[in-house]
């Protein structure tokens, strides 16, 4: 009755000869292109720095100034405006000015590219069936696999440092803008598709004219959403090197500074409420005339 | 009338031996159809659902032909197939003799832009859309540049009684003024077919006879081909130049109003019949007693094409006991009696 007890697992010998020969073939990968596939990214961490450059080099007033004006040409409303500058005013009298900017720049690329690539993937789900299940599996495995998992090969190939955690981060962060993108345009009002139809639209009209305005709420749910979720990675992508409040958190949690640690903390938890209610507020806007995509 | 709303095409519509079978192996079926097989057989035996079952009707230029029946009857998949919004499972469909089934994609798109515009039971706006540039959406398909579009649009805007209220969002309007908006957006369309999916069926009442009138006022000078859906049978005697009379699928009867309220075609239609007010809708010429060499003298006359209702009225406070009725050039085509128009009011069927 011993086989009941003991699972019969495959042969030790024969998975440990499988485990050392992928490991020693992704060494062996690493050994050859990480150097061409590094210099390949290399244009996505000059666009990285530029942004960084830009947002941490602003004087202070400029940039509290400019989301403050993001706050209310998204949300109209002064209530909004003033807890943005509040939240500023607090982060840097705390002396957390320079790691927030640097956290906000990489979460402000990270959502800037997700929301490039996952709008048109999310069409992409919602056209094609067959795609649209293949990338509904990975999705799923985007979203539950442990980040320090698939950090393992970025960081073999690619080092530690910005481009390995900008990776970390939209990998993170992506799925919701794609899932939702899809799922705004597959809500959209079956008798108003129909219309476009019958008024002979082509593809393209129907997906500009119709879906996608239709859509736009749900999207910007989405896009909330992979904000939410790349703010939520930065700590994790702190310990590939990424600089700002992830890593005074990393560093806190390390030496037991308890002070350091909830400060940066609150600083996170702030500016994830400034982008929350900004994006929420202009997705509320758009809600406004198009009650329909949600029936 | 201004030019925007004058079209100079027209279309006539000839639907034969169409057929549409919902379900995994629709062709397969139709011959099951074909040799009699009823639409409660085919779903019980065959899991298909029968849809529409040998649809023969043609409609003239220029005319408003009505599809009545109840949910379920396939009138609104019937009006689908005009163009093309539902393929069918055999049959053809011809639009001044050209097969609308045998169109490529290019072509279907081009016939849906040129030739028809459609009218939908809960409106179909664009809810991000002002009122102005929802009615110029079919335009704007089209790509007729913004700026004549906008005039186009602004002259329907103002023909169905929406002015000032262009740059409003649909969600900002009652009912009947969304479908205002919708018929607007068809009629700015220019397209010799209108198709009008219960257009009216989800309005109030008094406004639905005001949309009725008014469709009927535009259609004196647009002469379109109207396909109007309706499951109320008093709209489709209004409106309709001919009717076609749905149930299962299947025709039961095709005519105007005067033959399906004297002849009902069976028990249905006659309980259908029974509620209606027949004086509104039953013509003089229908059930006067045909009669040309009369002399006329002083009798009263009544033109051709009065309603019952009318002639009654116009008989009581007269006093004669009968009237001649005559046609447009005023000759005389019969004697109508109050005893003919009574008989004919309460009687349930044959009238003659």
């Amino acid at each position: 009755m011993d086989w009941l007890f003991k699972f019969p697992q495959l042969n030790s010998d024969f998975l440990l000869a499988i485990k050392r020969g992928i490991d020693g073939s992704l060494r062996e990968f690493t050994r050859n292109y990480g150097d061409a596939i590094e210099s390949a990214f290399d244009p996505l961490k000059r666009i990285l720095v530029f942004f960084e450059q830009v947002i941490s080099g602003a004087p202070w007033p400029v940039v509290i100034l400019a989301i403050a004006a993001i706050g209310w040409f998204a949300s109209r409303k002064w209530s909004v405006v003033a807890a943005v500058v509040a939240t500023l005013l607090a982060i840097g009298l705390l002396g957390l000015w320079e790691p927030t900017m640097k956290t906000i720049s990489l979460v402000f690329s990270a959502t800037l590219f997700s929301v490039g690539i996952g709008i048109p993937l999310g069409i992409i789900m919602n056209r094609f069936k067959v795609a649209g299940r293949f990338l509904q599996g990975l999705l799923d495995i985007m979203q539950t696999m442990p980040p320090f998992v698939y950090l393992i090969p970025v960081v073999m190939l690619l080092g530690i440092g910005r481009v390995p955690g900008f990776i970390a981060v939209v990998i993170y962060a992506i799925p919701p803008i794609i899932r939702l993108t899809d799922l705004g345009i597959r809500m959209v009002d079956k008798e108003v598709l129909e219309a476009a139809d019958a008024y002979g639209c082509s593809r393209w009209q129907k997906l500009i004219k119709v879906q996608l305005p239709l859509a736009l709420p749900t999207i910007m749910a989405g896009i909330n959403q992979t904000i939410m979720m790349a703010l939520g990675m930065v700590v994790i992508a702190s310990m590939i090197g990424v600089q700002g409040l992830g890593l005074n958190v990393l560093e806190a949690i390390a030496n037991q500074y308890f002070t350091q640690g909830i400060l940066n903390g609150f600083a996170i938890v702030g500016i994830a409420i400034i982008f929350d209610r900004i994006s929420q507020a202009y997705g509320q806007r758009l809600q406004r005339h198009r009650g329909a995509a949600h029936d | 009338m201004t030019d925007a709303t004058r079209t100079g095409k027209s279309a006539s519509i000839d639907i034969r031996n169409l057929y549409k079978i919902f379900g995994k192996n629709p062709k397969a079926c139709v011959d099951l159809v074909r040799k009699g097989m009823t639409k409660a057989e085919l779903g019980k035996d065959h899991s298909h659902i029968l849809g529409l079952n040998d649809i023969n009707i043609s409609i003239p230029a220029g005319k408003i032909q009505v599809v009545m029946g109840l949910s379920g009857s396939g009138k609104s998949t019937l009006i689908r197939h005009i163009n093309r919004l539902i393929e069918p499972t055999s049959g053809s469909i011809l639009v001044n003799g050209r097969n609308v089934l045998e169109m490529n994609e290019t072509e279907l798109r081009d016939f849906r832009r040129q030739n028809t515009a459609m009218v939908f039971q809960r409106f179909a706006l664009l809810p991000h859309r002002s009122v102005i540039d929802n009615v110029t959406f079919g335009l704007e398909v089209r790509g007729v540049d913004r700026a004549k579009a906008r005039d186009t649009g602004m002259r329907w805007i103002e023909r169905v009684g929406l002015t000032g209220f262009e740059t409003r969002y649909p969600d900002e309007l009652s009912g009947g003024m969304q479908q205002r908006v919708g018929l607007a957006r068809a009629l700015s369309n220019d397209a010799p077919i209108l198709l009008m999916d219960e257009a009216y069926s989800a309005l109030d009442p008094l406004i639905r006879t005001d949309m009725q009138t008014m469709l009927l006022d535009l259609q004196k000078e647009l002469n379109k081909t109207i396909v109007f859906i309706t499951h109320d049978l008093d709209e489709a005697l209004r409106l309709g130049d001919r009717i076609v009379i749905l149930r299962d699928g299947s025709i039961i009867q095709q005519g105007d109003a005067q033959d399906i309220l004297l002849r009902p075609a069976d028990d249905y239609i006659e309980r259908f019949v029974k509620d209606v007010n027949r004086g509104r809708f039953l013509k003089v010429d229908a059930v006067m007693d045909r009669a040309e060499a009369i002399d006329i003298g002083s009798r009263l006359r009544i033109p051709a094409g009065t309603t019952l209702e009318v002639a009654a009225r116009e008989l009581t406070t007269s006093a004669a006991d009968a009237a001649v009725v005559i046609d447009a050039g005023g000759k005389p085509l019969g004697l109508i009696t109050l005893r003919k128009i009574t008989a004919a009011l309460s009687s349930a069927s044959e009238a003659h």
